[in-house]
């Protein structure tokens, strides 16, 4: 005889151990889970909000330095490593745990105006207003000589460029004697930056404001125009994954780009922060780093609202889901609002204004002026082309 | 100079150097001369010496002096060798520099030689450019270069720019076990027990490095590869598995106690075998000759014992029980069904005829009992349980053919109940016996097939009194019988909904004729095609089937078809011989109802009021006129009106229907909650508000936007999106974890850039590239069908 019985498996909803997570039994039926576009919306809703309201970017000031920071560099070896020059020639060498100045050398007379570190990670090279390079070991006291001063920023192994105050920015390659080619801009370029990921971007901070991302193969015009700033872009810095990058300017603020938008994603200020002179990202993607005026290294998280220290799995899930929803839903107005909102300082909120109208009146006068000429006498120039003076061969 | 000039010549053949260089040579002899003149004047003491001087150096060179006076005149190319291209456009000829070279030196003629060969080949060489001019050329050359070679990056570039993940530090060699040999590469036995233990293991002439394999291993190795090994294994493996499962399977049907599944398996086996005769005839007709010559062995066997006759000790009794047991009866038939299959008489294809023709007419060729199996196969219970459903919407559709026929029958069954049924199959039994003695008698040694079935059936058709020897189950019957009662009844009441009584009772009135005259056609019907009689009423529910269906059955449903048109036919034809003008008005009035009411629907909907509306612009506007003319074969406006028509209805708030079937009452199929339930529970939605464009004809005004939900809609096709569809399409779909799976949220909610807390991520270096490059390649080898896709994936493993 067959005997019919309700029978469970445990097996089905019993878990093997106490850490697992317990076993949900779900039907996916959309029938059953209806409205998914109202409920997805209103927890990008949520997300967005919450993602302002954790938006804490500063981590920590490093301070010690007695006059305005000029210049910064990352040691290539070591995340917690990095060394800061100022404009009184003096370097210091800071612990990114600790936040604690490691070393402090008085490395030149005048301003220190160039810092970059060895690949190797075992000295870095300083170049000073005295007209010297000087080359110091990473630990201990130094050991220096002397040769021809240079301004110069390292990009990649064999191409180099640098930006001279004739307004131009020119191509060097190493292995050969000439330099390859030169941009003559409006304004002279305060800073190049290659894209660690794209061997043929590069990016120039310049004094009109603006940052201009060139392909070194054709610089007749540059891809990109980022503009946001109100006042000369004095650094800038490729995040280590080539997607983004940071920009500081003498407007106070430091500002955030994606690489292949003209307009920053984040703007980052405090009060005390002066014109900002120089900035770097960090080699891990995660913080950046600025020196300014007032003789201090800030320390900022990239992405503003990020929680810092290890995540636990689902965290990490459902700020991943949450990031899409962003993502998904960024299009519609509520969302679109909250997430552009930022607290910008008077100056540069009026500053920024002023620009708009000016550029806006100068736009008009274009137009008319096109408007009551003979047809193609005043021709429309792109706003790429129009910062470019000259490409000489 | 000239020994100068030799060397610069024989250094560097001739080459552009030597006109730059001879120039700077002039200038410096010409300074010189000038000089000279000065003292000459101022000096006059040493006049005389200085004019012997002059005159030596001046005998040195008759033609030079020549030239110097003429250098007075103003000239841009100035040659040390006293050529001079006379004209602004003229070339310095090569026998001009020769005619200045000395004929009495004897060193120069190798020289003169060359030039002599060089004036031959006509060759002049340019100009040597400018210093600034070189190095531009040189940058510009440095320039192209180097974007040439930065375009390598071209391809990763892109490959990171479109991945749908990038992980940093890119390019990260996975965590995994090193083989041993490379563990083993650096290390020596340095304790005595590692010691001891190598020496052992060259005791064993155990390779220690690379590769850790004894030879006997290696041979084996050899011998069949370790994937070849395993499919092997799998392969014997799945064999042992299906193997147990047949087993058991096979145990499982053998303990079924169930006769119908029996049966049934039975069949199936029947038709597997018939089909496996069938492949055989194409492949093979010889071993499906041999086949054939053993079935007609069995039915010589069969026909000389008898033995499924009802002869047996057993059939007998079975047949005294038949009167009182159903069971026994059935028994009987099947024996009986059994022996004619077996003594029926196969045809032997011949051998000349044609794969295509034999399939064509397989029915003649196939052994009866295929015929049998098939029919079968319909009344088989699984399969009427799921092509009940089909049936019944079959019926509903085909309407007029089908349903007379059906209740008919049905009422021909009632009827039927005059005679016995039990009487009817010894009837039945002894009819058939007589026949076949007769045909044996006749056909004996007949090549030719013939249905015996058939052939019964219309010898029974003749005596027209033995109609009903239908042994049924009762309570089904009835159930279908009730069943067709219904539709037949809704049809009508339908029918009696729109037309007069009048008419209704006509129909009544044909309707006994009708069936009283379908009654031998239904019978006919029955009995021609079924040796079995129980699943009478089901079979001819399945030939319905079958003519719905047929197209998709094949060759069996072409059989079926072909036997059930005539049946059809000769019912029209009927109906038509006997011309009763009654019946065929009836025919007429079932197909109107329906056609009716859709003119009627049709002529209320469409034409009316467009046309009317249409008339008042007119009258309103000339420029109407002349738009509407523009485009009358568009018909705007018409098209217009219907659109807002149809905006209008569907802006209208709909009842809400709030019945639950079955609740407080009986429910089921085909049964409706009561009227006054549905009004009870029905929400009548209110009135909708005035439309803003009611007295605006021209204009539709969409009722639908609200603005509290505008607010938080999107009112710009956003940049990446080519449309509108598209946008919503990629909004609609949800990527949370209440509507998708597991995995599938978590691939949909990936994150762009994965970084590693506390690397340093690198600059993509040449490494990367040429890695880069190198796992394409492979990849590439591996699947090239694939390669784009997964290369999308994860473009950095």
């Amino acid at each position: 005889m067959k005997v019919k019985i309700l029978c469970r498996n445990p097996d089905d909803y019993v878990r093997e151990t106490k850490n697992d997570i317990q076993r949900v039994p779900r039907n996916y039926d959309p029938a059953l889970h209806p409205f998914e576009v109202p409920r997805e919306y209103t927890r990008a809703l949520n997300a967005i909000k919450l993602d302002r309201i954790f938006a804490k970017p500063f981590v920590a000031s490093l301070d010690g330095h007695r006059d305005g920071v000029h210049c910064l560099a990352k040691h290539f070896k070591s995340l917690s490593t990095i060394i800061s020059g100022a404009c009184n020639g003096e370097l210091k060498v800071w612990n990114l745990m600790n936040r604690q100045c490691v070393r402090t050398l008085q490395a030149h007379t005048g301003f220190v105006r160039g810092l970059c570190s060895r690949f190797c990670g075992t000295s870095f090279f300083s170049v000073g207003d005295d007209k010297t390079i000087k080359q110091w070991k990473m630990e201990s006291p130094s050991l220096e000589e002397q040769e021809q001063p240079i301004h110069t920023i390292l990009g990649k192994t064999y191409l180099l460029a640098s930006c001279a105050s004739d307004r131009s920015i020119v191509l060097y390659d190493i292995r050969q004697a000439t330099p390859l080619k030169k941009v003559i801009m409006d304004l002279r370029t305060n800073a190049i930056c290659w894209n660690p990921l794209e061997a043929f971007m590069f990016t120039g901070a310049n004094e009109d404001y603006n940052l201009y991302t060139f392909d070194m193969r054709d610089l007749d015009s540059p891809i990109m125009v980022h503009m946001d700033h109100v006042s000369a872009v004095l650094d800038v810095d490729y995040s280590p994954t080539g997607k983004e990058f940071v920009s500081a300017s003498f407007d106070k603020s430091i500002r955030i780009f994606p690489a292949s938008k003209g307009h920053s994603r984040e703007v980052y200020h405090t009060k005390r922060m002066q014109h900002v002179m120089c900035v770097k990202w960090s080699a891990d993607n995660k913080y950046i780093l600025c020196g300014s005026d007032e003789m201090n290294i800030r320390l900022w998280k990239a992405n503003a609202s990020e929680k810092l220290g290890v995540l636990a799995p689902r965290e990490k899930a459902s700020l991943n889901y949450n990031q899409k929803l962003k993502e998904k839903f960024q299009h519609h107005p509520h969302i679109k609002r909250i997430a552009r909102h930022r607290h910008l300082p008077k100056m540069i909120y009026n500053q920024s204004k002023e620009l708009r109208i000016m550029r806006e009146a100068r736009r008009r006068k274009e137009q008319n002026r096109r408007k009551h000429s003979k047809p193609g006498s005043v021709p429309l120039v792109s706003e790429k082309k129009k910062h470019i003076v000259a490409v000489v061969n | 100079m000239a020994g100068r000039m030799e060397q610069q010549g024989q250094e560097k053949g001739l080459s552009s150097d030597l006109l730059c260089f001879g120039m700077e040579e002039e200038d410096l002899f010409q300074t010189e001369h000038i000089l000279t003149a000065s003292e000459d004047e101022n000096d006059s003491d040493d006049e005389r010496k200085h004019q012997k001087l002059l005159e030596a150096i001046g005998s040195l060179g008759d033609k030079k002096k020549k030239k110097l006076a003429e250098r007075t005149e103003a000239s841009l190319q100035v040659s040390e060798f006293t050529v001079s291209s006379e004209g602004a456009n003229e070339k310095i000829e090569l026998s001009d520099l020769l005619g200045t070279i000395k004929p009495s030196a004897s060193s120069l003629k190798s020289v003169k030689k060359q030039l002599k060969i060089f004036e031959k080949t006509n060759q002049t060489l340019d100009l040597p450019v400018s210093k600034q001019q070189h190095e531009k050329i040189e940058r510009t050359l440095a320039y192209e270069k180097t974007s040439k070679e930065v375009t390598k990056w071209n391809h990763t570039v892109a490959q990171n720019r479109k991945a749908e993940q990038l992980k940093f530090p890119l390019n990260e060699e996975p965590l995994t076990v090193k083989p041993m040999e490379e563990r083993m590469a650096g290390w020596k036995a340095r304790t005595p027990l590692e010691q001891e233990i190598f020496n052992l293991l060259h005791k064993n002439k155990q390779p220690l490095i690379s590769p850790v394999l004894t030879a006997r291993e290696q041979a084996s190795l050899r011998a069949m590869s370790l994937q070849e090994a395993q499919e092997r294994r799998a392969e014997l493996q799945k064999a042992r598995v299906l193997q147990s499962y047949y087993e058991a399977r096979a145990k499982r049907a053998k303990r079924i106690k169930s006769k119908k599944f029996h049966k049934v398996m039975r069949r199936v086996w029947q038709k597997e075998i018939l089909k496996q005769f069938e492949d055989l005839r194409k492949t093979n007709p010889e071993a499906a000759l041999e086949e054939l010559n053993k079935m007609e062995q069995t039915r010589m066997e069969e026909r000389m014992t008898l033995r499924h006759q009802n002869s047996g000790k057993w059939a007998k009794s079975k047949v005294i029980m038949a009167k009182y047991d159903t069971e026994a009866r059935n028994a009987i038939q099947k024996q009986l069904e059994k022996n004619k299959m077996l003594t029926t008489k196969v045809l032997v294809p011949s051998e000349g005829e044609d794969e295509v023709e034999a399939e064509m007419d397989r029915g003649d060729i196939v052994p009866d009992f295929v015929n049998n199996i098939e029919t079968n196969k319909v009344a088989n219970p699984w399969m009427l349980g799921r092509l009940s459903t089909d049936a019944k919407s079959s019926e509903v559709q085909e309407g007029e053919i089908a349903t007379p026929v059906k209740v008919d029958v049905n009422e021909e069954s009632d009827e039927g109940e005059k005679l016995s049924e039990d009487e009817a199959l010894l009837q039945a039994f002894e009819e058939r016996r007589r026949i076949r003695k007769e045909r044996d008698g006749e056909l004996a040694g007949s090549s030719i097939i013939v249905d015996q079935s058939k052939a019964e059936e219309n010898v029974k058709s003749f005596d027209g009194e033995k109609k009903s020897t239908v042994p049924d189950n009762q309570g089904e019957k009835e159930e279908h019988l009730e069943e067709d009662l219904n539709e037949f009844n809704h049809l009508f009441q339908k029918f009696i909904q729109s037309k007069s009584k009048n008419l209704k009772k006509t129909r009544r009135k044909n309707k006994k004729v009708r069936t009283e005259k379908n009654k031998e056609g239904a019978t006919v019907s029955e009995e021609r095609e079924e040796p079995i009689l129980d699943e009478q009423l089901e079979r001819r529910r399945t030939m319905e089937e079958y003519e719905t269906l047929g197209q998709d059955e094949g060759i069996d449903v072409g059989a079926a078809s072909t036997l059930d048109t005539p049946q059809i036919i000769g019912n029209a034809v009927e109906s038509a011989n006997k011309s009763n003008p009654k019946a065929e008005v009836k025919k007429k009035q079932l197909i109107n109802p329906k056609n009716v009411l859709m003119v009627t629907s049709k002529s209320i909907e469409s034409p009316l009021v467009p046309t009317a509306i249409r008339e008042e612009n007119e009258e309103q506007e000339d420029q109407r006129m002349v738009i509407q003319e523009a485009f009358a074969s568009d018909d705007v406006i018409d098209d217009f009106i219907k659109d807002k028509k149809r905006q209008i209805d569907a802006a209208k708030p709909k009842d809400i229907d709030l019945t639950l079937p079955g609740w407080g009452e009986w429910g089921g199929k085909g049964l409706k909650p009561s009227a006054k339930k549905r009004r009870r529970f029905r929400i009548k939605a209110a009135p909708p508000l005035p439309r803003k464009d009611q007295h605006l004809p021209n204009v539709i005004i969409s009722e639908k936007r609200d603005i509290s939900v505008a607010e938080h809609q999107v009112n710009q096709l956003p940049f990446p999106f080519s449309h509108q569809s598209q946008f919503e399409k990629s909004i609609c779909a949800p990527i949370g974890k209440t509507w998708n799976t597991e995995r599938a949220t978590h691939k949909l909610t990936m994150p762009k850039i994965v970084t590693k807390m506390g690397t340093i991520i690198e600059p993509i270096s040449e490494e990367d590239l040429l890695q880069n490059e190198k796992s394409m390649m492979a990849k590439v080898r591996r699947n090239p069908h694939k390669h784009r896709k997964v290369q999308q994936k994860k473009p950095f493993h």
